[in-house]
C-alpha cells in the first residue's frame, strides 16, 4: 500500500499558503504590468493623440526604434558603459575584497568605509560626483558640456557606487577559499603575484561569475544616475536606453512607443544573461573542483 | 616588501572611497558662495544651508514620507518573504522551480519597463500621491531581494533541529516558530536592513508616483531643488548629508549584517 | 511507562532519483528490547531508524508501533524520542527549556514539566547546567542533554542515531555503559543506529546486520559472531575480520569458490604442521600481538592471526582447529556444520 502522497498533502498545503502572499503580489503587481508593457509595445498609443485610439500595429514601435537614430545612439551608449564600466568595478572590486580580506585590524572600521558609497542613495551618488567634477571645470573645460567628457564623471560615481557592492561578493568567495591551498602554493615556492593569478582567482571565478552578471544586468538598466548627473545631456549625448524610455513615456508620452523601448531594455538584458549563462555558466559546473 | 606595497595600495582605494563623502560634507558646510573652492582642510564652517534647508525647504516633510515608505515595506516584506523562503527551503512543493524563476525574472526586469503601466494601475486605484501607492510597488520589487536572502539563510539553518522538533510533537509551523526563527534572526535582520535600504534610496518610482511636495521622498526632493539654470549646491549638499545619515547610521551598526546578507545572496546564487 | 513492540512490514524506501536506501524489510522489536542496526555507511540503517521516526514515509510496507498502524502518521504523532548524531539541541534555549519542550508541545501542565525535568536532570548529573545554553557544555554533557531530552518525553521508544560517533574515543566506553544503564533501568524499547560493530557488540540484545539496504542477519551478538549467516557478516563483525581462504586450499572437498573463515584469534602456530606460513609483520597491541602472514601455498593468500606471543621464526606453521572453521559456499552463504564434519582436515 502506498501512502506516500497523503502526508505529504498537509505540507503541499502549507508551502501554498505560505507562498500565496508573495506570489500574488509578484502577479498582480509585477506580472500583469510586465504583459500590459508587452501588450502596449505592440499597440500604438500616444496620449497627445487620443483620437487615434489604441490600434494593433505589431512590431511597428520596434521597426521605428531600428530605425531611429536616437534608440541606435541610446543602445550603443548603454553597451558601451557596461563595456567600460563594469571590468573596472570587478577589477577594484576584487582589489577591495583582497583588501578586506587581509586587513588584520580595523576590519569593522574598513567594512564602514567600504560600505558607504554602496549604501548611499544613487541620486547623492550622482549629485556628489557631479558637484565634484563641476568644482574641476573651469572657463575653458566644463566637463558637462563636452559630450563624450561627460561620461566620465558617469562612470566614475558607477565604479564609485559599485564596487563595494562587487567586492562584498567577492569576499564570501574569497572567505569559502581553504587556506591550506594557499599555503600549499607558497611551499611549492610561488610568489604572491603567482599565487594570486594562478591559485586565488581561478577559485574566486564562480563568485566573480556572479558579481559580474550582476554588475552587468544593472549597467544595462542604468537609469537614475545619468537622469540626476545630467539629465541624458549635453543634448542626449549620454542618454541610455532606459532613459530614452522614460523620456518617450512620460515627457513625450508616446506610451506604445516608450514601451518599446522599454522592452529592449528588457531584451538586452535577457540576451545578455542568456549568453552568459550559456558560456560561463556551463563551464562553472564541469571545471570546479 | 609586498605587505607594505599592498597596505599602501589598500590605504588609497579606501581614501579613495571615502573622498567624495569626505568633500560632501565639508562643502555642506561652506559659507557660500566658496562652495567649490573649499579647500582640502576647510577652516570655516557654517550651517546656514542646513537652516536653509529646514526652514525655507520644510526638508522635514520629505524625510518623514521616506520613513514611513520605508518602514512600512519593511515590516510587510519581511513576513511575506519569510514566508515564501521558508516553504521554498523547506517544504515539498510543485513547482519550486517555477516560483524561484518568476521570483528571479521580476528581479532582473528593468523598472523603467513597469512604470508606465503601474502608473495607470495605481491611477485606477486612485493610489498616486499616497503612501499605499509606493509601499505597493517597493513591497512587490524588494520581496524577491528578500525571498532570495532568505532561501538561502533558511537552507543553511540543519535541518535537524525542526525534525527534533517534530519528532518532540511540534507541528511544522509551530517548530518553524519556535526553532527556525530565532535561529534565522540574524539573516532577517539582514533581509530587513537591505529592504530598508532599497527603499530609502529607490527614485524612479518615487519620481513617477509621487505628485506633490507632501509625499515627495528625500531623492525625489533633492533632485527638484534645482531650478531651470543652477543647482543650489549648497542646499543640495546638506541635502544629501541628511539624506544619508540614516544609511550611515544603519552601516555603521549593522556592517555585520549587511555583509553576511549580501554573501548569502551571493553564495546562493 | 509501557514499552511498546516495533514491527516493519515489507517497509522499503526508494528515492525519487531512483535509490534505493532500503528494500523490502521485515523486522521486529520486541518490547523492552534494545535492537541494534549496524552495517557500512550507505547500508540504509540511518534511513530505516528514519522511517521508524516518521521523518520519512515508506514506499511500501507497514509501520506498527505498540499494535499501531503509523505508517501514515506523521512524527509528530508517534510519541518516540529520538537522539541525533549530532544531537540537535535548540541552541537558542537553556537545557531546562530543551528539556521541557517535548513536553510543552504537547500541553503537560507545568508542574509535571518541572517535576520531570527535575528528576531526568538528577538521573543524568545534569542538574546543575540547567540554566546554562548547549552553546556553553562539553560534547559529552550535550549528549547527556540529547539523552535527558528523550527521557523527559516517556516515549513508547527510544530510537538512536549514531549518538556516540561524536564522543571522544575516552568517553565512548563510559557512555556506552550508560546507556546500557538506562536500558536496564528504563526497561524501554531501544532502537539504535551504529557503524561500530564493536559498540553494536557491546550494547545489544540483538544486532540487525545491514548492507545495501537489506537485513543479512538479526540475532543476539554472540550468535553472529559464531554462527555468521555469510561472508559479509562474517567479516563486518569482529575485528581484525575474519580470514577467509580458499576451502580448496586447505583440502577440503567443497566446491570451487568455496571460502573457510577463521577469526584471528582462532588460528594457532606451531613449530610443525601441515600448513606452511611466512610472517610478514607482527604488531603488538599490548595485551597479544597481530601476527600478518603468507600462506606458503598457490597464490600465497594472506592471513592475520592473534598471538599471546610474538613468533620468533620467520616461518611458522598454522593450525585450524576444525571446530573453529566456518564454511562458506561460493555464493557466500554459510553452508551447515554437518559439512565440515565430513570433510575432515588432517
Amino acid at each position: 500500500m502506498n501512502n506516500a502522497i497523503d502526508p505529504h498533502r498537509e505540507e503541499r498545503r502549507l508551502a501554498a499558503l505560505l507562498i500565496a502572499p508573495a506570489a500574488g503580489l509578484i502577479v498582480v503587481m509585477a506580472l500583469f504590468p510586465i504583459a500590459a508593457t508587452v501588450s502596449e509595445a505592440l499597440h500604438g498609443h500616444d496620449l497627445r493623440l487620443p483620437w487615434l485610439g489604441r490600434p494593433f500595429v505589431g512590431l511597428a514601435n520596434f521597426v521605428e526604434a531600428a530605425g531611429d537614430p536616437r534608440f541606435l545612439s541610446a543602445v550603443g551608449h548603454t553597451v558601451l558603459f557596461a563595456l567600460v564600466s563594469v571590468p573596472i568595478e570587478i577589477a577594484l572590486g576584487v582589489a577591495l575584497a583582497l583588501v578586506m580580506h587581509r586587513a588584520l585590524r580595523g576590519r569593522a572600521a574598513i567594512r564602514v568605509v567600504a560600505l558607504l558609497p554602496w549604501t548611499v542613495p544613487t541620486i547623492v551618488a550622482a549629485l556628489i560626483w557631479r558637484f565634484m567634477f563641476e568644482s574641476y571645470s573651469t572657463a575653458s573645460f566644463d566637463w558637462f558640456v563636452h559630450p563624450r567628457a561627460a561620461w566620465v564623471p558617469i562612470v566614475a560615481a558607477d565604479v564609485w557606487k559599485t564596487t563595494p557592492f562587487v567586492a562584498i561578493l567577492l569576499l564570501a568567495g574569497l572567505q569559502t577559499i581553504d587556506p591550506a591551498i594557499d599555503e600549499a602554493a607558497r611551499i611549492d615556492g610561488a610568489g604572491p603575484l603567482r599565487r594570486f593569478f594562478t591559485v586565488t582567482l581561478p577559485l574566486l571565478g564562480p563568485a566573480l561569475v556572479v558579481a559580474t552578471a550582476f554588475r552587468a544586468l544593472d549597467a544595462l538598466r542604468l537609469f537614475d544616475l545619468v537622469y540626476v548627473m545630467t539629465g541624458g545631456g549635453p543634448g542626449t549625448a549620454t542618454e541610455p536606453l532606459s532613459l530614452y524610455a522614460f523620456v518617450a513615456l512620460m515627457q513625450r508620452l508616446r506610451f506604445g512607443y516608450g514601451a518599446a523601448l522599454s522592452m529592449t531594455v528588457f531584451l538586452l538584458t535577457f540576451a545578455f544573461a542568456l549568453i552568459w549563462i550559456r558560456t560561463v555558466g556551463h563551464s562553472l559546473t564541469d571545471d570546479h573542483v | 616588501m609586498t605587505r607594505t606595497a599592498g597596505v599602501i595600495a589598500g590605504g588609497l582605494l579606501l581614501a579613495a572611497l571615502l573622498y567624495p563623502i569626505y568633500r560632501m560634507i565639508a562643502a555642506s558646510m561652506a559659507p557660500d558662495p566658496s562652495v567649490f573652492a573649499v579647500p582640502l582642510l576647510p577652516t570655516a564652517f557654517s550651517f546656514e544651508h542646513y537652516r536653509a534647508l529646514f526652514d525655507e525647504r520644510d526638508f522635514l516633510v520629505p524625510i518623514r514620507n521616506s520613513l514611513i515608505v520605508a518602514a512600512a515595506t519593511t515590516a510587510l516584506a519581511i513576513p511575506v518573504a519569510g514566508a515564501c523562503a521558508y516553504a521554498l527551503a523547506r517544504l515539498r512543493m510543485r513547482g519550486r522551480g517555477l516560483i524561484l524563476s518568476m521570483i528571479l525574472a521580476v528581479s532582473m526586469f528593468p523598472q523603467i519597463s513597469i512604470v508606465g503601466p503601474l502608473y495607470l494601475l495605481l491611477r485606477e486605484l486612485h493610489l498616486l500621491n499616497t503612501y499605499p501607492g509606493l509601499v505597493l510597488p517597493y513591497l512587490t520589487f524588494s520581496t524577491p531581494l528578500a525571498v532570495w536572502l532568505l532561501t538561502a539563510f533558511f537552507r543553511q539553518l540543519p535541518r535537524d533541529l525542526e525534525e527534533a522538533a517534530m519528532i518532540d510533537g511540534a507541528s511544522r509551523l509551530r517548530a518553524a516558530w519556535d526553532v527556525v526563527l530565532p535561529l534565522a534572526a540574524p539573516g532577517i535582520a539582514s533581509a530587513a536592513i537591505l529592504t530598508f535600504l532599497y527603499c530609502w534610496n529607490e527614485f524612479l518610482f518615487a519620481l513617477s508616483f509621487t505628485l506633490g511636495p507632501e509625499r515627495y521622498t528625500v531623492p525625489v526632493s533633492i533632485m527638484l531643488f534645482r531650478s531651470r539654470y543652477q543647482i543650489p549646491w549648497g542646499e543640495v549638499l546638506a541635502a544629501t548629508v541628511v539624506a544619508s545619515i540614516p544609511v550611515v547610521i544603519l552601516v555603521l551598526t549593522c556592517q555585520r549584517r549587511i555583509v553576511a546578507g549580501l554573501s548569502a545572496g551571493a553564495s546562493k546564487g | 511507562m509501557q514499552s511498546v513492540g516495533i514491527q516493519l512490514e515489507g517497509v522499503s524506501k526508494t528515492y525519487p532519483n531512483g535509490h534505493v536506501a532500503v528494500r523490502p524489510i521485515d523486522l521486529t522489536a520486541a518490547p523492552g528490547e534494545f535492537l541494534v542496526l549496524v552495517g557500512p555507511s550507505g547500508c540504509g540503517k540511518s534511513t530505516l531508524l528514519r522511517l521508524i521516526a516518521g521523518l520519512e514515509t515508506p514506499s511500501s510496507g507497514r509501520i506498527v508501533i505498540g499494535g499501531v498502524d503509523v505508517t501514515t502518521a506523521p512524527a509528530q504523532e508517534r510519541d518516540l524520542a529520538m537522539v541525533f548524531q549530532s544531537y540537535a539541541l535548540y541552541p537558542h534555549m537553556t537545557v531546562r527549556d530543551n528539556l521541557a519542550y517535548g513536553l510543552k508541545v504537547r500541553g503537560v501542565s507545568h508542574s509535571v514539566t518541572r517535576e520531570r525535568v527535575a528528576r531526568v536532570a538528577d538521573a543524568l548529573r545534569i542538574t546543575t547546567m540547567l540554566d546554562r545554553r548547549p552553546a556553553q557544555l562539553s560534547g559529552g554533557e550535550r549528549q547527556r542533554v540529547a539523552l535527558g531530552r528523550a527521557m523527559v518525553r516517556e516515549p513508547k521508544a527510544f530510537l538512536f542515531d549514531e549518538p556516540l560517533s561524536n564522543l571522544d574515543p575516552s568517553l565512548r566506553a563510559h557512555a556506552r555503559a550508560e546507556l546500557r544503564h538506562l536500558h536496564q533501568r528504563l526497561g524501554a524499547t531501544m532502537i539504535h543506529v551504529t557503524h561500530d560493530q564493536e559498540e553494536a557488540m557491546t550494547l545489544s540484545g540483538r544486532i540487525a546486520v545491514m548492507r545495501e539496504g537489506r537485513v543479512e542477519q538479526v540475532a543476539a551478538p554472540l550468535e553472529i559472531y559464531n554462527t555468521p549467516v555469510n561472508t559479509f557478516v562474517a567479516q563486518f563483525i569482529g575485528a581484525p575480520s575474519m580470514n577467509l581462504l580458499p576451502a580448496r586450499l586447505l583440502g577440503l572437498n567443497a566446491p570451487e569458490g568455496s571460502l573457510v573463515g577463521i577469526r584471528p584469534h582462532d588460528v594457532l602456530l606451531e613449530s610443525s604442521g601441515a600448513i606452511e606460513a611466512a610472517v610478514e609483520m607482527v604488531e603488538p597491541r599490548g595485551h597479544d600481538y597481530l601476527v600478518h602472514l603468507r600462506l606458503v601455498a598457490p597464490n600465497a593468500p594472506s592471513l592475520v592471526a592473534s598471538a599471546p606471543a610474538a613468533p620468533i621464526e620467520r616461518r611458522v606453521f598454522l593450525q585450524f582447529p576444525r571446530e573453529r572453521l566456518h564454511l562458506f559456499a561460493p555464493d557466500g552463504r554459510r553452508v551447515i556444520e554437518d559439512h565440515l564434519r565430513r570433510n575432515a582436515l588432517q
